[in-house]
């Protein structure tokens, strides 16, 4: 016969071995290290203190003393970069942890349960994906005033489908395998099942949607906090930086290179990330976009 | 002079060498059996003469169809013989159409690309050959979808698109392994038919000798990606002295040793009770607003098994036997009807109250790839059903118990720390059995247990359920649509069709002398080497 | 058929409608009274009581629901507070911008994906490819208001080709209208073209991995028509999906690159109205935005009837 034996999926050695090789996963982890190292020192030492503002310095080109030069109130860039770097991740963080917190049980309750729990979970699934974060955070915004904290709601409230779909799609496909018809011969309950052999067959893939919805998060934490809905000044924040140094971008035009390549850097790096890890579960295909 | 004639043909993918100097030939209008089992390399060779081998293959050696170097041919060469001289049928029916085109765009698209016919003179021959394999147009338009048809008429379009052209050569890759053996029967037939009309030559690849002495005039036998043994195919087979040819003819008729028979100890209690079982599905609607119809899947079945008994559920596929088996296992409720097991009713009970009986009947199933959870160790996976038990063991108890159920199907102990994937698939079904005699039951209920196995596995999974039979007493529910393997292991037989069972009796009585229609549609149908041979042997007088 | 599209469009109308329902009670919220909200801490008892009047806010809440969604149906969604106009028309006004960007955005990000990804598919593997996806990598990794930036700074600032933000209107002429909308189209586009490039390739690559397009193959079509054929229509129900879902985040950018241009469009008229807690602007445009989004995807469900014929069939 034709079938064809699948491969050695999933022992610790040969995952860490695909790890070691693949060339993704290797990139992407080092500059995500990097920016997560950057964001922890911020915390106890950053170049220049940034809450000091020395008009004198102001709007100076990169030098051996300031690596990426200052802003309008003469603060050094590096150093708000670095602090940015902290606010990011920890809205991103939250925003997937909000997410993965509710969407995935919400999925695998779906998919184990099946019929009306399951067609109004999805009904759910629409009604939000209706409303970009975005749009939630400007409806949020209206009504209690800008802050950090709405950009985390609004982008957290997003990513809930987006994990309810992938976690239920994956039980799904795991739901009509024989080894769970034979679990259920041996007694246990879906509850029972689900913990012990879908959520681990799905870890993977929530995985890889852990690090796309990760990079989504700092996409949008920077595009809210650019408009004004996200990081409130003088926090520094990505996005907030480059909407300053949109007017001074003829005399200054470092202060709009350095924030966009941090942003661009960090979620090339979880991209980078995420396809390698996904390569490293599933070596026959890269099925991810 | 040969039509097709392969001359040391090897073939690497990476540094695996996956076929070894093969050599073979076809003269015109000759069936030739490629036979093997898995990995041995027969659609690899069948993918090497169409060209359609994966682009990191590496090839060495010779394929001359028709006086072309097939290896030596520019793609657009290749591409002018593909589907034209040489048209190829695979394995899998219901994957091999494109599901977003209809039948008839399928089977003219090949005639259009390679005869430049207008669309209309296209579309008539489509409609010629489409009524020749058996899909008269009043019954199939050409419009419909792949989605509406079964399995057995896709394999017909498949053939169709095939023999559209009438190649000179068509090779068919396991084209019947995915159907039941009534189907099985049509599609070799219309097979055969076709081949001897336009007087083709065959490539017909197969895993199955009966069927592959039934089809072909000459045999080759692959092993590992050499070839082991070509011949006359009676001959070969009959005198079979080469010893894996041997082997294989040995393993394909394989009847376990078995003392019978367990079950006629007529004054005890049933062990299972089934009575006038009926299982409902919810139909497709037609549209929104009005009720579906709903499918009978099993409908007012009985029926009793006594401790120790071996019984066979046979039937065609989509009969409603797996549906029945479900319910037997409290897998699945039924719409109506009672299911005793042990004297308790387990229709309907919820999973606390179904302890005990869990307890005492165990399921193994088809797929040796598929049953099991590829993250948990063998220790882990083989225990799962102890916590069924009355105490559950502590660590140590339950490693023992596992140990015990391993060796009792011929694995080690120390496999106990290994994962699936890390064995073979005869060697995964013995895992399932460990996994399903654990808690020492009184029932087994296998669904298909040997059906995706190579024969030589297959006829030493056989013995292993026939010796735990007779060591633990244990009763099977054997559920198949292989004959071979009903009278191989079993005492008495249920012939299941359309979701009745139309036909019981012992094992022996109702396959030599089958009453129902539906049996012996079954029994007809159903390969059988020695008679094969013999009919080859008559044949060529 | 029927069956499938009569079940895709009334869970598009009852999203709508507990959407607008979300919209509604959102606003409902609003810590403290919405009229002290929009007239701020100095205006006077009488003021506001006048104002509370005129929203209707002295009726029961599911009256005041009622109205506010017939008002929508009828395209009435009431009168801008700072302008004080009905806000139709200032959404008339506004909506002129805004669709043609969305609409030029979605068409070119189409336009430069769809080939990519077809080409990188058929060389899955090869340098062509990798290049290709490398490209696309950092294109879906860009924030699009940066990419703005950096298009205004080469080609309005040093090039200056296009204007570098503003719109003059389209009682202007179509060539100038067009040209302001150049740039924050490409901002846009480009950055959704490299998610579908990926997303184009990745579903080619799994189709043709299928066992009909080696059955395509066997009746002797090349790879180029097979692809065409056999492969690209197959794999356009992810790509299909994707698109709809990119149609969510193009009207969220579209707000976003309105800003980082001066457009007149109608992310700037929410962002303003927000300053000036002009709500029920607000409460309208996120409506007209939802509702946008909602039709959209019910669009996308359809289209897949028409690309899958096992969807016609089945329920």
């Amino acid at each position: 016969m034709s079938g064809t034996v699948p491969g050695n999926p999933s022992t610790l050695g040969a995952l860490a071995g695909r790890a070691l090789t693949n060339r993704s996963f290797i990139i992407g982890l080092f500059i995500t290290l990097v920016v997560a190292a950057m964001a922890l020192v911020s915390f106890f030492w950053t170049p220049f203190d940034v809450t000091r503002l020395i008009v004198a310095d102001r709007m100076q080109p990169p030098s051996s003393a300031h690596w990426f030069g200052t802003d309008h109130f003469g603060r050094d860039v590096l150093s708000m970069i670095m602090i940015g770097a902290r606010n990011s991740i920890a809205v991103a963080l939250v925003a997937v942890g909000i997410g993965m917190g509710v969407g995935v049980p919400l999925g695998c309750w779906a998919a184990a349960r099946g019929g009306w729990i399951d067609e109004a979970l999805m009904r759910f699934n629409d009604l939000i994906f209706a409303f970009p974060a975005l749009l939630s955070a400007i409806m949020i915004t209206a009504v209690f005033g800008p802050s950090a904290i709405n950009a985390i709601i609004a982008i957290g409230i997003f990513n809930i489908p987006v994990f309810a779909r992938v976690a239920r799609a994956g039980a799904l496909s795991i739901w009509p395998r024989e080894y769970i018809l034979a679990a259920r011969a041996a007694g246990k309950g879906k509850a029972r099942i689900t913990v012990e052999h879908i959520i681990p067959n799905i870890a993977n893939l929530l995985l890889v949607q852990g690090t796309i919805q990760f990079a989504l998060g700092i996409l949008a934490e920077a595009a809210l906090s650019y408009v004004g809905l996200g990081t409130q000044p003088p926090m520094p924040s990505w996005g907030r930086m480059l909407f300053d140094a949109q007017t001074v971008m003829i005399v200054a035009p470092w202060l709009a290179l350095f924030p966009g390549c941090a942003i661009l850097l960090t979620v090339l790096g979880l991209n980078l990330l995420g396809d390698g890890i996904s390569d490293i579960f599933d070596p026959r295909a890269r099925r991810r976009p | 002079m040969s039509l097709l004639e392969i001359e040391k043909l090897s073939l690497k993918i990476g540094s695996q060498s996956v076929l070894k100097d093969i050599d073979l030939s076809i003269a015109p209008g000759e069936v030739l059996g490629l036979v093997g089992e898995s990995g041995s390399g027969k659609s690899m060779t069948a993918l090497a003469v169409m060209r359609l081998t994966p682009d990191y293959a590496q090839m060495k050696g010779r394929i001359t169809f028709n006086g072309i170097d097939i290896l030596g041919a520019t793609e657009p060469q290749m591409c002018a013989l593909r589907g034209d001289d040489i048209g190829m049928v695979f394995q899998e029916p219901m994957t091999a159409l494109n599901p977003v085109k209809t039948i008839g765009e399928q089977v003219a698209e090949g005639i259009r690309w390679h005869t430049r016919a207008s669309r209309a003179e296209a579309e008539e021959r489509a409609r010629k050959i489409l009524d020749r394999v058996g899909l008269p147009e009043q019954k199939f338009a050409l419009s419909r979808y792949p989605h509406e048809l079964s399995g057995g008429q896709r394999q017909r379009v498949a053939i169709a698109i095939a023999c559209a052209l009438k190649p000179k050569l068509l090779i068919a890759d396991e084209p019947t392994t995915a159907l039941d053996v009534v189907l099985q029967a049509q599609i070799l037939d219309l097979l055969k038919e076709l081949v001897s009309e336009s007087k083709m030559s065959l490539l017909f690849i197969s895993h199955d000798l009966a069927v592959v002495t039934e089809m072909a005039d000459r045999i080759t036998i692959l092993r590992q990606g050499a070839v082991m043994e070509s011949g006359d195919t009676a001959r070969t087979l009959s005198e079979a002295t080469h010893p894996y040819t041997r082997q294989l003819a040995l393993a394909s008729t394989h009847v376990p040793a078995r003392v019978r028979p367990h079950g006629d100890e007529t004054g005890t209690e049933n062990l299972l009770d089934v009575a006038n079982v009926t299982r409902d599905y919810p139909g497709t609607r037609r549209s929104l607003f009005s009720r579906s119809e709903p499918v009978r899947a099993v409908d007012n079945v009985s029926l009793t098994m006594k401790p120790g008994a071996s019984v066979a559920l046979v039937g065609r596929s989509g009969c409603g036997k797996s549906t029945l088996a479900r319910m037997i296992l409290a897998l699945d409720t039924p719409t109506s009807g009672a299911i005793k097991f042990r004297g308790m009713d387990i229709a309907g009970r919820s999973e606390a109250e179904l302890r005990r009986p869990r307890r005492n009947m165990q399921v193994v199933f088809q797929d040796p790839y598929g049953s099991f959870d590829p993250r948990h160790t063998v220790e882990r996976l083989v225990a799962e059903p102890l916590h069924l038990l009355e105490r559950r063991p502590d660590r140590k108890e339950r490693r023992d118990m596992v140990a015990r159920a391993l060796h009792e199907v011929g694995l080690n102990r120390s496999d106990m720390e290994k994962y699936p994937h890390e064995f073979s698939g005869g060697q995964r079904q013995r895992l399932s059995i460990a996994r399903a005699i654990i808690t020492r039951p009184k029932l087994v209920v296998a669904d298909e247990p040997v059906s995706a196995l190579d024969v030589s596995i297959r006829a030493q999974i056989l013995d292993l359920f026939a010796e735990l039979n007779q060591k633990l007493g244990v009763a099977y529910l054997f559920i198949t649509h292989d004959l071979t393997v009903a009278r191989a292991i079993t005492d008495d037989v249920l012939v299941m069709h359309e979701g009745r069972i139309v036909e019981r009796g012992k094992t022996s009585d109702v396959l030599s002398h089958p009453a129902s229609e539906a049996a012996q549609a079954l029994v007809s149908a159903a390969p059988d080497l020695h008679r094969a041979i013999a009919r080859r042997l008559q044949e060529q007088g | 058929m029927t069956a499938y599209l009569l079940k895709r469009l009334l869970i598009g109308a009852a999203t709508l409608v507990v959407a607008s329902v979300v919209v509604f009670l959102m606003l409902e919220v609003v810590p403290g009274d919405p009229a002290r909200v929009m007239l701020g801490m100095n205006a006077s008892e009488a003021q506001v009581e006048l104002l509370r009047d005129q929203m209707g806010l002295n009726q029961p809440l599911i009256v005041r629901y009622l109205d506010w969604a017939r008002g929508l149906l009828s395209l009435d969604f009431g009168k801008s507070y700072t302008y004080s106009v009905p806000v139709i028309d200032l959404v008339k006004e506004r909506f002129v911008v805004s669709f043609p960007l969305a609409i030029i955005a979605l068409a070119l990000s189409t336009l430069i994906a769809i080939p990519i990804g077809l080409f990188a598919a058929a060389r899955r593997g090869r340098a062509g490819d990798t290049a290709a996806m490398a490209v696309a990598q950092i294109g879906v990794a860009m924030p699009n208001f940066w990419f703005a930036l950096l298009l205004v700074y080469v080609f309005a600032v040093w090039l200056r080709l296009v204007p570098a933000g503003g719109f003059p209107g389209w009682g202007a002429g179509a060539w100038p209208a067009l040209k302001a909308l150049v740039l924050p189209a490409v901002a846009l586009a480009l950055p959704q073209a490299a998610i579908l490039a990926r997303v184009t390739r990745a579903a080619l690559v799994e189709v043709l991995g299928e066992d009909y397009i080696r059955t395509a193959r066997a009746k002797g079509m090349p790879m180029r028509a097979v692809m065409w054929r056999h492969a690209l229509r197959n794999a356009l129900i992810p790509v299909l999906t994707i698109m709809g879902l990119q149609f969510a985040f193009l009207l969220a950018g579209t707000i976003i690159i309105e800003n980082v241009f001066y457009l007149p469009g109608l992310g700037r008229l929410v962002f303003q109205a927000i300053t000036q807690r002009d709500l029920i602007v607000v409460e309208s445009v996120v409506m007209l935005l939802v509702a946008a989004v909602i039709v959209v995807n019910l669009l996308v469900d359809l289209s897949y009837a028409l690309v899958d014929p096992r969807l016609r069939t089945r329920q």
